[in-house]
């Protein structure tokens, strides 16, 4: 137990270390390290809205007004009161609180309404939120706020994305966790076993919108400003693609799909517009052949990928033999 | 006076082109059970469709009306028929799939029409060729296109159509029959599938007459709209009690309602989208299943 501690605080620290080098010493690309910061804060995005959408089974549509929140309120704090690079961490904060107390208030709205309806009114929670910075003077209207100063770096990212991680496992594992899996599975029957439905749905909301906030506040000092274009329709349907893609209520799966996704989209980047026909018919393939995304609703473990590299070590082995059979007859 | 009729005549206008999107929508749902996000984009679509072949018919013959129901004809079959392979390859593989992941096709499904669309008709919006000649009509001391009450004359009639053939033909009541119980109705020799292909073909035509109807009023369309048609549509449905087609024209109506009355009483008319959806989630909050809907009580 004690040497496995140590061993994912080393972990942590090698990944911190490799962090620090990519974002100072510039032997890799910047534009890929861009991109290494998008699934970086994505993945801190899918999770949050895998908590609600994956492990409480909630079809919501609120994680563009989340984001929207979490970006504008930490850019408002970094912008207008703390100033400096050294309390990042304050705004980042900011932004999820804030992102996490509308995500509390919503979630009462849980409560007696459920299903198509339920997803009509996060869907209107996020167009409300983004018409109401799209028409406030003080936020820059639809040209957006900047300059927000840029702050997030892959280290921040890297940072937060652990915690992020040790958050949603510890709430998976804890009483809540399992309450609302039970909520997930049938709300009625979990109600007569006694578990309190409306404190761990508000919980679970928090907890998602805390996560969504975050990746709002990094995104937006990453690219230095936000506008309302960012958080509509384009922001809704990622949000539910990674999380379906990688696997509902998988820690690992958000992180995968995270990362597919936005591998996928900078790689059909040359394509222009026809990468959406390619993307949507993606969306509808992986659907049709995984229609529980590539996790499933379970971790990938260390076991897994042990016995994935031995089958594709077997199959690549067999084929080489194959191939030398092949030529051994050859020769003769 | 005149400004009450005025307002009263877009709202009609409005509404009965609402509630022909959430019908097609709610018919859908109800007897296929599927949240369908493509809905928008069948309707440009169609409104593309509708948009080439009436062009290259009007400039050659210069005839205005036939030109329109023919080019509705063809707009309508070219749907269906859009919307019959879509269910077939999107959909029908789903069947026994989770609900959230037949949406999320639906939206893979949107996107790949929108994109192939922006790709071939280019991005650039269009104006659809006046062909319903329009002329002013006063009626109480205000000004009324009469597009405006053919419009609402012509939703009204094919709303009518469908409540009939919905009530009074056998395949309308076997269309019923499945979307109260599936299995009990194939026992009845139903079959559950081509029901679900009717379901789709009668919301692919709604949306594609909704498309005529809007581009008499609303000439100017580009990839994009079908975006803001799936949000209509489905808030309408939702409002209304989703499932239910007297409950979409309700929400259809209702809907256009906030959306014109919302900007005459407010001071600042951009604040329009967050008043129709506060209104939206007050209904909703109040009445948990829709305007028209049914509480069902849920067994364990």
């Amino acid at each position: 137990m004690k040497s496995k501690i140590l061993k994912n605080i080393l972990l942590f620290l090698a990944g911190l270390a490799v962090c620090f080098i990519c974002d100072n010493l510039g032997l890799i690309k910047s534009s890929y390290i861009l991109v290494v910061e998008y699934i970086g804060i994505y993945s801190i995005f899918v999770l949050g809205v895998n908590v609600v959408n994956g492990y409480l089974g909630i079809f919501s549509l609120a994680h563009a007004g989340i984001m929207a929140i979490g970006a504008y309120s930490s850019a408002l704090v970094s912008m207008y009161v703390f100033d400096s690079i050294f309390t990042f961490p304050i705004s980042i904060l900011v932004g999820g609180l804030m992102g996490m107390l509308a995500g509390m208030l919503l979630a009462t709205s849980s409560f007696k309404v459920s299903g198509d309806y339920l997803a009509i009114i996060t869907l209107g929670f996020s167009l409300i939120i983004k018409s109401i910075v799209q028409n406030w003077g003080f936020v820059g209207g639809s040209r957006g706020l900047r300059p927000i100063p840029k702050y997030t770096s892959l280290i921040v990212i890297f940072v937060c994305l652990i915690i992020a991680i040790i958050l949603v496992n510890k709430f998976v594992k804890s009483k809540y966790g399992r309450s609302i899996l039970a909520i997930r599975d049938n709300h009625v029957a979990s109600e007569l076993v006694s578990v309190d439905n409306k404190k761990c749905k508000t919980v679970a909301f928090g907890l998602s919108s805390f996560l969504i906030g975050i990746s709002g506040a990094l995104v937006c000092h990453l690219l230095a400003y936000t506008n309302p274009a960012s958080y509509g329709y384009t922001t809704i349907v990622d949000g539910l693609v990674m999380v379906y893609l990688g696997g509902i209520g998988s820690i690992t799966g958000s992180i995968i799909g995270a990362t597919v996704w936005e591998i996928l989209v900078q790689a059909l980047r040359g394509i222009g517009t026809w990468r959406w026909v390619i993307g949507g018919a993606i969306m509808v393939l992986v659907m049709i052949f995984l229609p529980k995304g590539i996790c499933g609703n379970r971790e990938l473990t260390w076991n897994d990928m042990k016995r994935l590299w031995a089958a594709i070590k077997e199959k690549f082995g067999s084929l080489k033999a194959a191939k030398s059979k092949a030529s051994g007859k050859e020769g003769k | 006076m005149s400004v009450f009729v005025q307002t009263l005549m877009n709202l009609l206008q409005l509404g009965s082109i609402y509630a022909l999107l959430a019908i097609g929508f709610s018919i859908v749902y109800g007897i296929a059970g599927l949240v369908n996000f493509a809905h928008g984009e069948i309707f440009m679509v169609s409104s593309y469709v509708m948009f080439f072949v009436s062009s290259v018919l009007y400039t050659a013959t210069g005839v205005d009306w036939l030109v329109y129901v023919f080019s509705l004809v063809v707009s309508i079959v070219i749907t269906s028929l859009l919307a019959f392979v879509v269910e077939k390859i999107a959909y029908k593989p789903l069947r026994k799939a989770p609900k959230v992941s037949v949406v999320v096709s639906s939206v893979g499904v949107g996107l790949v029409l929108e994109y192939l669309t922006l790709n071939f008709a280019g991005a650039e919006s269009k104006k659809m060729p006046a062909m319903v000649t329009s002329v002013p009509i006063t009626i109480g001391g205000a000004t009324i296109a009469s597009s405006t009450l053919i419009i609402i004359a012509v939703a009204l009639l094919f709303m009518i159509a469908l409540s009939l053939f919905m009530q009074k033909t056998k395949m309308g009541i076997a269309l019923r029959a499945v979307a109260q119980d599936e299995k009990a109705a194939s026992f009845m020799g139903i079959s559950p599938d081509v029901m679900i292909s009717l379901a789709f073909i009668i919301g692919a035509s709604m949306a594609a007459i909704g498309a005529s109807l809007y581009s008499v009023a609303y000439p100017i369309f580009d990839p994009y709209i079908g975006d803001n048609i799936n949000w209509w549509s489905f808030t309408a449905a939702v409002l209304g009690g989703i499932g239910i087609m007297k409950g979409a024209v309700l929400g259809g109506f209702l809907l256009a309602a906030v959306n014109i009355i919302a900007p005459m009483v407010l001071p600042v008319s951009s604040y329009r989208d967050i008043v129709a959806f506060a209104v939206l989630i007050i209904v909703l909050l109040i009445k948990p299943t829709g305007l028209l809907g049914k509480k069902v009580i849920e067994k364990v």
